[in-house]
Parts: C-alpha cells; sequence; structure tokens
C-alpha cells in the first residue's frame, strides 16, 4: 500500500486528497439488527456537511466508523486511496492521525492542561518515551500556543481541563482536533451539550477554522437550525438510510416530516 | 379515579414493597447459630477471663521502665525493617504497574487479562508471613526472604487496585487520545495514567504503610528486620526491652503514617 507523505500529498490538490467516499456501509450491534443498513455518501473534500435526523438513528454511529471508534460490519470507506473499513494496527493509526474528532461531552483528558490536550492531538506523531516526557517537537508546541489563541484562549495554557467551562472545553476540544493538520474534521453533536448562544459561537469557531485550512468538515447535529446556517450541504437520516442529501435550501418541511416523522414538532 | 390520593387502589399482589426473601432470613439465622455454637466451643470462663487479667497486669508491669539500653541493636534492627518497607515498596510497585494494567479489562484482551488476574490471585491468596516462611527456606535468614516476601505482596495488593482503577476510568478521554492516531503507549500515558494517577499515588502509599508494619513482623519467622530481636526478646522474659521495641515500632510507624499523608495530600 501507498502511504503518502503530507509534504508531497498537496501535488495532487486538497481536493482530490481530502475526498470521502462511503460505500453501502452496514453496522449492526446486534446480528440482524442493523443500524446503519447500506450508507453510501461522497465528501468532495471540501465545506461542511451536516447530518441530521433523529436520536438513534446511526448518525454517530456513520461518523464513528469514518474513524474506526466503530468497527463496520461490512461496506467501504475510501479515504487517501485507501479502504478505512479495512485497515489495522499501523496504517489504522497513521490514518487517524489525518482524521479530526469533535466530541459531543467534548472528551478532553480532564486532570491535563489545556495545552496537553491540544498535544494530544500529536501524539500519533511522537514517540512514547518523548510523549511521557512531554518533549513535542518545538513546531508543535508552537502551533499549539497559536491554536489556543485563535480559540480564544490566550492564557489558558497551564490550566486543568477539569477547570474550564462547557464551551470553553468545547474550544479546546476543536483545538485539539485541528492540531491533527486532518484531512477531514468529524465532528458528533458538538453543540449538544451547549446552550444556544455557545452553540452559535461553538459553530462559527469550527466552521471558521476548518475553512481557514480547508478542512472538510462532517458534522451530526440535532439542532435544525444550525445545521441550516452553517452546512453547505445537509444529509437527512432516517432508520439507518439516508433519505434526503442536498444544499440546506431544497430541505423542505416535507422533507423534514421524513427525516424526523410526525409534524406535530414543526409548528413551534 | 385512578390518580386519587385520598383513596389509593387496593394493594394487589403487584403492588408490594419487597421483603428480604425466605433464603436471606435463613442465612441470617443460620450465621446466629453458629456463633453462639462456637462460642460455646472455646470453653471461655469467667475465672479465664478474671485471671488473665492479672497475668495482663503483671505483664504490663514488668515492661515499665522500658530498657533502651541496646539502642545500638534496635536502630539496626529498625534500619533494617526501613530498608526491607523500602526496598519491597520500590519493586513491588514497579512490578505491579504492568501486571496492573494487562489486568485491566477494558483495555486487554481476555487472553491477557486473564493470566494477570490469576497471577494477582495467586500473589494475594497467602499472608505475607506464609510466604516468607516460603522465601525463608528458599534464600535463608535474612533481609532478602523479608523484601521478596513483601514484594509478592504489593505486587497483589497494587496490581488488584491498579486493575481496577483503570476498569473505572472514562473510556471517552482514552477514545479521543485513541481517535488521534496514537500509538498503544501514548494512549496509555496521555489517555490512562492522568486519570488513575491521584488514586495510584493513594493506594501506593497505603501499601508502603503496610509494608512497614509487616516489616516490623517478617523478623519473627526470620525474614529479617526488627521482629526477629522481638521475638527473641519475649522469649527471654526480657519484657522491658520488649516494650522499647513495641515503642520505637511505634514511633517509626507514627512518622511513616504523618509522611504517606503528605504524600497524599500532595498529589491530590
Amino acid at each position: 500500500m501507498n502511504r503518502v507523505d503530507p509534504a508531497t500529498r498537496t501535488e495532487s490538490g486538497p481536493t482530490r486528497a481530502r475526498s470521502l467516499v462511503v460505500r453501502n456501509l452496514v453496522k449492526e450491534y446486534k446480528a440482524g439488527q442493523p443500524v446503519l443498513r447500506g450508507v453510501s455518501l461522497e465528501i468532495d473534500g471540501r465545506g461542511i456537511t451536516a447530518v441530521i435526523g433523529p436520536s438513534g438513528t446511526g448518525k454517530s454511529t456513520l461518523i464513528r466508523c469514518i474513524n474506526r471508534l466503530v468497527e463496520p460490519t461490512s461496506g467501504e470507506i475510501l479515504f487517501h486511496g485507501q479502504d478505512l473499513a479495512h485497515l489495522r494496527g499501523h496504517a489504522l493509526r497513521a490514518a487517524r492521525r489525518r482524521i479530526g474528532m469533535v466530541f459531543q461531552e467534548f472528551n478532553l483528558v480532564e486532570r491535563l492542561t489545556v495545552i496537553e490536550n491540544l498535544l494530544c492531538g500529536r501524539l500519533g506523531y511522537v514517540t512514547p518515551l518523548k510523549a511521557w516526557l512531554r518533549r513535542f517537537p518545538e513546531r508543535d508546541v508552537g502551533r499549539a500556543f497559536d491554536l489556543l489563541e485563535a480559540v480564544g484562549l490566550k492564557g489558558f495554557a497551564t490550566q486543568r481541563a477539569d477547570a474550564l467551562s462547557g464551551g470553553q472545553r468545547q474550544r479546546v476540544g476543536i483545538a485539539r482536533a485541528i492540531m491533527q493538520e486532518p484531512d477531514l474534521l468529524l465532528a458528533d453533536e458538538p453543540t449538544s451539550s451547549l446552550d444556544p448562544k455557545t452553540s452559535v459561537e461553538i459553530m462559527e469557531l469550527m466552521v471558521n477554522l476548518a475553512g481557514r485550512e480547508n478542512i472538510p468538515v462532517i458534522i451530526n447535529i440535532h439542532q435544525v437550525a444550525l445545521a441550516k446556517r452553517f452546512a453547505d450541504r445537509i444529509v437527512g437520516m432516517s432508520g439507518g438510510r439516508i433519505v434526503f442529501d442536498g444544499p440546506p435550501s431544497a430541505l423542505t418541511d416535507d422533507d423534514l416530516k421524513t427525516i424526523y416523522g410526525g409534524e406535530a414538532w414543526l409548528e413551534t | 379515579m385512578a390518580g386519587d390520593v385520598s383513596a389509593p387502589s387496593p394493594p394487589t399482589d403487584e403492588r408490594r414493597l419487597p421483603r428480604a426473601s425466605w433464603l436471606v432470613r435463613l442465612g441470617w439465622l443460620a450465621l446466629a447459630t453458629y456463633v453462639v455454637y462456637a462460642v460455646s466451643l472455646l470453653d471461655i470462663t469467667w475465672e479465664r477471663f478474671y485471671a488473665g487479667l492479672g497475668h495482663g497486669a503483671t505483664f504490663v508491669a514488668r515492661m515499665v521502665p522500658p530498657d533502651f539500653s541496646r539502642w545500638e541493636l534496635l536502630l539496626q534492627d529498625l534500619a533494617e525493617s526501613v530498608e526491607i518497607a523500602v526496598l519491597a515498596s520500590f519493586f513491588g510497585i514497579l512490578i505491579a504497574l504492568p501486571i496492573g494494567l494487562l489486568a485491566a479489562r477494558n483495555m486487554m484482551p481476555l487472553w491477557v487479562t486473564w493470566p494477570a488476574r490469576a497471577l494477582i490471585a495467586v500473589c494475594r491468596s497467602f499472608h505475607p508471613i506464609i510466604v516468607a516462611i516460603l522465601f525463608v527456606k528458599a534464600v535463608g535468614f535474612g533481609a532478602l526472604a523479608g523484601i521478596l516476601a513483601l514484594i509478592v505482596a504489593s505486587i497483589g495488593f497494587i496490581a488488584k487496585l491498579f486493575a481496577e482503577a483503570i476498569e473505572e476510568i472514562s473510556m471517552k478521554q482514552v477514545e479521543s487520545v485513541r481517535a488521534s492516531g496514537a500509538p498503544f503507549l501514548n494512549v496509555i500515558t496521555f489517555g490512562v495514567l492522568p486519570q488513575v494517577f491521584s488514586r495510584f499515588i493513594g493506594f501506593s502509599s497505603y501499601q508502603l504503610d503496610s509494608n512497614f508494619r509487616v516489616s516490623t513482623v517478617v523478623g519473627i519467622v526470620g525474614g529479617g528486620g526488627i521482629g526477629g530481636t522481638l521475638f527473641a526478646a519475649f522469649q527471654r522474659f526480657d519484657y522491658d526491652f520488649v516494650c522499647a521495641i513495641l515503642l520505637s515500632i511505634i514511633a517509626l510507624i507514627m512518622v511513616v503514617e504523618v509522611f504517606s499523608a503528605r504524600l497524599r495530600a500532595t498529589f491530590q
């Protein structure tokens, strides 16, 4: 298999290298009860794709299959010319290094400092001994401080993550994902644990940072309004299948009925 | 009306509070019966108890004043006990760490945890004194036997608690480190250790405490330290010297107690 060096990768253009193709993805946690029933999706290496749909419809599972936090049952996930669904060991870790992830509950290492949490994004590149001794390359440390400033947390470097508020934690979570210099950013309900105002701020931050570095984003999101506001493309899921795929302007109330079922909730 | 509070519906079989089952009640009855039976076997009488008080009084009277004239021997033995406790704690904890990690079921596959747990169970199955007797037979009289015995005890205790602490960590924090493509050892140092470190310091200091206590008795079976001298003094009816030894042990344990409390407070 051909491992692509990040330095030479730009020759083929970021769009080509950063595209993702999911083909016929199936996931069954229990045999015979599929959560994903053959999902196919192409992300062409740019922009914000929002995945909406009711709870339990497999949005999270879909995203987690992409970086293999969840093992897909069958199907293909093509990224960097590799099938992520069948990678193992070193090759899987190498692929994960290029995929950043932002979590619903932030998933910071609570007892580490903010700056150490950011440097977690570089752990795929440092040897265990250097990680243990906190000997990260100067470039990484410099970038970590730059990003900390970019997410509005200048001066928080040596605070422990558990001392931060929810919004601040998610800022760290986003900075950590960007630290990976990812070719794809996955966000799993990044605003569900936050208040409405903070949610918008976090979305803006994520969209801006990803846009600045041309990173395509796939984001699971509950709030349809946020999805419409920030996404270039909306994918609606229901019952483990994709039932809508198009720009936010094309998303009608009828589509929302198909995605979520019922209509009483639409009236308010 | 069903929701009327003043007139609740009549009790039925489904609407009764759970009561202790007959098996549980029978268990309590059996325990009480056995305790009465066991006491009756012991031939405890008031005369015996009264005579015992008299012997005790004589014994205590002969202990004062404590005899510190052989303080050089005392110090030398205490130093050996300290040596046993410190070396056993150091090496015991060092060996226990990897074993505890291997025994944690949330980090390791079954075929690894099973042998690790078996090893821990063996280390814990005998009291340190029994293990000390075995090592005295194996390596001869002296501090080495005591050290080895306490290493075994420390491995059993620390590895078990360390494994349990790891099993209770938040896997979300581990997941996010894993998602960055970090190799396994980096996942351990950044995702796992920060979560268990303060607890680890806690039970390590308890083990140090415990090792100091036991290091003062392994000498009774020939494992070195102050216990041998204590036992000899008892047998020669040198009760004033016995008293001096006991007071020194108390002083030592108190110092250690203060030290380990400080240690725990520092790493909270």
